[in-house]
């Protein structure tokens, strides 16, 4: 085990008065599970769950040409975002068109937004927007904001239980659609999520953080962790950064060319490369049908030819193994494969994601 | 930690237990479940499978990992517990009443080169930091 000391958000006492088990995530000290990550799971498909993400990085961009930097930089295109409260899901590319990161954008109001990346990339990802910047000589700040956390709060009754804890949140909050965000109390609360589930991702001065999730724990809403994360993410049919894709890929093999804003002609980085070099990868999912759990870069054989699996697990709500898998273009839904599980061949299903949304299982296999 | 005096251990984290009958249960420990996690498939060997003692005879996976059962003696295998491989959260529940298992030993001898609950606490501890 290393001695680096790891870095903690502003809810680690809380995760360890409650037992939590801790496990080093990219360099920060996260709650893996409180007891049980498949009890977790159902709480938050079923009723309500918390989750600090506060390791993922709020960073600000603001000035004048903020909305024209960030159509430069981000695969998807901000000026869909017309008004403030928006939210938009993004890939940032590189000149190759390969993954950087994958995040959320929110506008803020007038030339403000707010990006959310992910923790394991956050100074990869200021290091890249600071020289895009500084390359175009634009009059934009970079702000990364460490001085906020970020509670998730997920599942059918998570809006609710939060309006239990924090009634003022409530008229500003209900009107919010999916994917819309706004500024109240000095928080910004956006219905967005990664689980498949309605909900709230709440950001926040640390120094309020440990206040909330006590009040959302008094009001019935059960602490997950990363472990519960990851198990509905993967049902959603999400993808998880650095494992999903990375820089090797493109967002056209990673199930994520909806994402991808081409038909405006916009010039932005990695445009270029994702033309020239049409996709013969594809991101699908798999439900596995014989015994057995299927997980990362285990070996997919199809008939159009290989193929790797990129995210496997063990799905809770559907109580069986089910994978997100890289497969030859040619490769569809419906289609019976092998996967190599521990030196068996195994037969599972081509499946469309998602799996599961809002506590319905959604493929037949 | 959960420890059973009247156990025998492996280091690969499986309890043993004789039975009156002279066979012996083979579950795996507090401490392995603890690392595991929630499990979610148990593989058992096939009954009347004859196994090496060391030998990789089953399979338990969790949320997190897959881990191998390895066999604590050499004997043929007798029973296999099919309540436990359709609920596998019963070895997180009470992982010393859910047996995978049970072994006819061919040298009950054996028995003796295993670890008692001592030594295997020094070993579960030694792992845990």
């Amino acid at each position: 085990m290393t001695q680096t000391a790891l870095r903690t958000t502003p809810l680690n006492a809380a995760h360890r008065v409650l037992g939590a088990k801790m496990v080093d995530f990219a360099g920060w000290d996260m709650p893996l599970h409180y007891g049980s990550q498949i009890e977790e799971h159902h709480r938050v498909r079923r009723d309500a769950g918390m989750f600090d993400v506060s390791h993922m990085l709020a960073v600000d961009v603001r000035g004048r040409d903020a909305s024209a930097f960030l159509q430069r930089v981000l695969a998807n295109d901000v000026a869909r975002l017309g008004v403030a409260g928006k939210a938009l899901y993004s890939c940032l590319l590189n000149d190759a068109g390969g993954v950087l990161d994958d995040l959320i954008a929110y506008r803020l109001g007038g030339d403000r937004f707010r990006l959310v990346v992910n923790a394991g990339t956050a100074a990869k990802d200021c290091a890249w927007l600071l020289a895009q910047r500084d390359r175009r000589a634009v009059a934009v700040t970079i702000e990364p904001r460490r001085d906020l956390a970020i509670i998730a709060v997920q599942g059918p009754r998570a809006r609710d239980k939060t309006w239990d804890a924090l009634p003022a949140l409530r008229a500003a909050t209900e009107p919010l659609a999916h994917f819309q965000a706004v500024e109240v109390d000095e928080m910004l609360v956006a219905r967005t999520g990664y689980t498949g589930e309605d909900g709230f991702e709440i950001l926040l001065r640390a120094g309020r953080a440990a206040g909330l999730w006590r009040a959302l724990q008094e009001r019935g809403v059960t602490p997950a962790g990363l472990g519960a994360r990851d198990t509905l993410r993967l049902e959603a049919g999400m993808n998880l950064y650095g494992q999903d894709m990375d820089e090797t890929v493109t967002p056209l093999e990673s199930g994520l060319a909806w994402t991808v804003a081409l038909g405006d002609g916009r010039d932005f980085v990695g445009r270029r490369a994702l033309e020239a070099k049409p996709a013969t990868r594809q991101l699908l999912g798999l439900a596995l049908l014989d015994k057995g759990v299927m997980r990362n870069r285990q070996r997919v054989r199809c008939t159009a030819g290989p193929g790797e699996i990129t995210s496997g697990g063990f799905s809770p709500t559907l109580n069986r193994s089910i994978a997100l898998a890289r497969l030859p273009g040619a490769a569809a839904p419906g289609e019976e494969v092998a996967v190599e599980v521990r030196e068996n061949w195994l037969r599972a299903k081509v499946v469309k994601p998602p799996f599961v949304r809002h506590g319905k299982i959604l493929v037949k296999f | 930690m959960m420890i059973p005096e009247n156990l025998k251990y492996t280091r690969s984290h499986e309890w043993v237990k004789t039975e009156a009958d002279g066979t012996v249960s083979v579950g795996v420990t507090f401490h392995a479940q603890e690392q595991l996690g929630d499990v979610v498939f148990i593989q058992n060997p096939e009954v009347g499978r004859q196994v090496k003692r060391g030998e990789e005879c089953g399979v338990i996976e969790s949320v997190k990992a897959a881990a191998d059962i390895y066999a604590p003696l050499s004997g043929e295998v007798v029973a296999a517990n099919q309540e436990v491989a359709d609920k596998p959260e019963r070895v997180n529940q009470d992982p010393y009443a859910a047996w995978m298992f049970r072994i006819k030993p061919d040298r009950p001898a054996e028995l003796a080169a295993l670890l008692d609950a001592a030594a295997y606490q020094k070993l579960a501890e030694s792992e845990k930091h």
